[in-house]
């Protein structure tokens, strides 16, 4: 059985420090949602909320209809896997997956035919009756995987499952992570701070920091339309220009970039412009051209960097220190003055801060 | 490939081993010479003195009180450390950081203060009865041993292993004996042993709290001495260092002293 996961308005502490402001989270059912952030964001805190080894302050868990939130933590339900696996160092590889049917009173026949049919799934089959002590980190992680996937868990959280492994292992650990999730259809909470890792597997991103959701949505409208300059600069968009719109002309707003140079921005590509604003670029979004005419924000070139597919050049321009690329065919010396041109395809409209 | 031994590092490895086991040989030999006094090398041979300390009442009944210190002191030792070093280890972020200091201050206050402090403090002033302030006496004393070599093993343990149990569904309690319990067994056996030694051979303690009629084997060999001068107290020495001998072989037997190493 697959149920949706809702966090409502959990507040948490640690002693006086609030570690966790009022965040709300709904996973829906079969869904894997990645918690993204650096450390001390609270997304570890939230996990550990959700799974009972630490208590809200304020605020409601619920797993379908279940509320979780004064369930103690055996009692749960949950399937979790831990950053350092945490397997039973005194088990056999076997009797780790068997645990949680053992607790569950299934017969030990019973419980040895499906943890070994699980172990097979991911793998393992010949390495039942070994001690985790023999077995590689990987291996270690696909038990760990097996031990909570076994019950069959309403809902499986993953806390920086795969930090200790190496990179490529990593990437084959996440597919198979995914394959799994949703071969059995399973909520997943997964935390990372990986951000490759998060945008690669999940459905949804929720980009955490200082104990709150900056932005909950699909890695794709993450990575194209970052609702806000922290998530911006989360993802990427290294230059973040602040702009005046000067005019509303029916199709098109036009606005002023510091520097006086003036942009057109088309409605059908920017909705709600508000009259103070950020225009949020990566540096492929700004294009630099040496042509003194063009409409673009003034600058002086400095340090230029070749990137393969094109040049980079840290700028000194009207508004402030900005990272823009310009083509393979015409490098510009540093030090010589250019224009850094907005490449609407690939800018963002944010509130300012 | 051989590996050339540095012949001096033999010779010394030699007198180590001399300066360690000459005593126990001494002790030994001692304890079969057929004289009515303490010397070495033994003349003769002879398990008379041997027979002598069971034909002693005093040592019969102090041998068995020691035995019963050592195993209800080691005994409730580990009961409360145990659950102690679990519980400065768990939860060592939110418990502040005096608290494990604490149970090793037993170690760090001399043992005659302790025993003499015991003596005015509970057996004078509550008039308990010898055997329990005994009790209580040994259980204070191991108790630094029990709480710091398990909290050696489980600084090491990793508490997510438990977490997983309970999420797993394993109640928090049964967790505590199905999964950190077993991997935390050498410091355990090593805080019996530790524990356990400590116990049978303690002086300072016992010396205040021994009374008329209860007493413990260091303190009868103490009061022995002090009057006679007869090979029965090197042949009691023998017997505890067999009793030492012994513990260690149980548990080798059982558990395998490698744990110990660990």
């Amino acid at each position: 059985m697959t149920h949706p996961l809702t966090v409502e308005h959990l507040t948490a502490h640690y002693g006086t420090t609030k570690v966790l402001d009022d965040l709300s989270l709904n996973v829906g059912a079969g869904e894997l949602v990645s918690l993204l952030g650096a450390s001390g964001c609270g997304k570890t805190t939230t996990l550990r909320l959700v799974a009972g080894f630490l208590e809200p302050t304020a605020g409601a868990i619920r797993l379908g209809d279940t509320d979780l939130t004064k369930l103690p933590a055996y009692k749960r339900g949950i399937g979790l896997v831990f950053q350092n696996y945490a397997l039973f160092p005194h088990l056999s590889v076997l009797d780790n997956v068997a645990f949680g049917l053992k607790q569950r009173g299934i017969a030990a026949a019973d419980r040895t035919k499906r943890a070994g049919a699980m172990l097979e799934r991911v793998g393992l089959s010949q390495l039942g009756d070994r001690l985790p002590g023999a077995l590689s980190g990987g291996q270690k992680q696909r038990v760990a995987l097996a031990r909570a996937l076994v019950v069959e868990p309403p809902l499986l959280m993953f806390d920086e499952p795969l930090s200790n492994l190496d990179a490529k292992l990593r990437v084959d650990m996440r597919v198979e992570i995914r394959k799994l999730q949703q071969a059995n259809n399973t909520t997943a909470l997964y935390v990372t701070h990986d951000q490759e890792e998060a945008f690669s597997i999940s459905d949804r991103v929720a980009i955490m920091h200082q104990g709150r959701i900056m932005q909950l949505d699909t890695p794709e409208v993450l990575y194209q339309r970052p609702a806000n300059a922290f998530v911006a600069r989360f993802v990427g968009f290294e230059n973040l220009i602040p702009m005046k719109v000067t005019a509303r002309e029916g199709e098109n707003v036009k606005a002023q970039a510091p520097g006086g140079v003036e942009l057109s921005l088309p409605v059908s590509r920017f909705e709600n412009i508000p009259d103070d604003f950020v225009l949020a670029t990566r540096a492929d979004g700004l294009s630099v051209t040496a042509d003194p005419n063009a409409q673009g924000i003034p600058t002086t070139l400095g340090l230029r960097t070749y990137l393969g597919r094109a040049y980079q050049y840290q700028c000194d321009s009207a508004a402030g220190p900005l990272l823009a690329n310009g083509p393979l065919s015409s490098p510009l010396e540093p030090g010589s003055t250019a224009k850094l041109v907005p490449v609407l395809d690939q800018c963002s409209i944010l509130k300012p801060e | 490939m051989t590996t050339r031994l540095n012949p001096s590092l033999i010779v010394l490895t030699v007198l180590v081993y001399i300066f360690l086991m000459g005593p126990l040989i001494i002790v030994l030999g001692a304890s079969v010479s057929d004289t009515s006094y303490l010397t070495f090398p033994p003349q003769g041979f002879t398990l008379h003195w041997f027979e002598r300390i069971f034909e002693m009442g005093a040592f019969r009944r102090t041998i068995i009180t020691s035995l019963q210190i050592a195993f209800l002191a080691t005994g409730l030792a580990l009961l409360i450390g145990i659950p102690a070093a679990y519980a400065l280890n768990r939860y060592r972020i939110q418990l502040p950081s005096w608290l494990s200091t604490l149970f090793v201050l037993p170690i760090l206050v001399p043992e005659v203060v302790l025993g003499f402090s015991l003596l005015r403090s509970v057996a004078v002033e509550y008039q308990t009865p010898i055997f329990a302030t005994l009790l209580v006496g040994h259980t204070l004393i191991v108790l630094p041993y029990c709480v710091r070599v398990i909290s050696a093993s489980l600084a090491s343990f990793d508490f997510s292993i438990e977490e997983a149990a309970i999420s797993l569904g394993s109640r928090p309690l049964k967790t505590f004996f199905t999964i950190v319990l077993p991997n935390v067994r050498s410091g355990v056996i090593a805080a019996f042993i530790l524990a356990f030694i400590t116990s049978i051979n303690d002086v300072s303690v016992s010396l205040f709290l021994t009374g008329p009629g209860v007493s413990t084997l260091p303190i009868q060999i103490l009061a022995h001495v002090e009057q006679f001068f007869d090979p029965v107290i090197a042949s009691v020495s023998v017997l505890l260092m067999l009793l030492t001998v012994a513990v260690m072989a149980v548990v080798e037997r059982t558990l395998g002293l490698t744990f110990l190493a660990k």
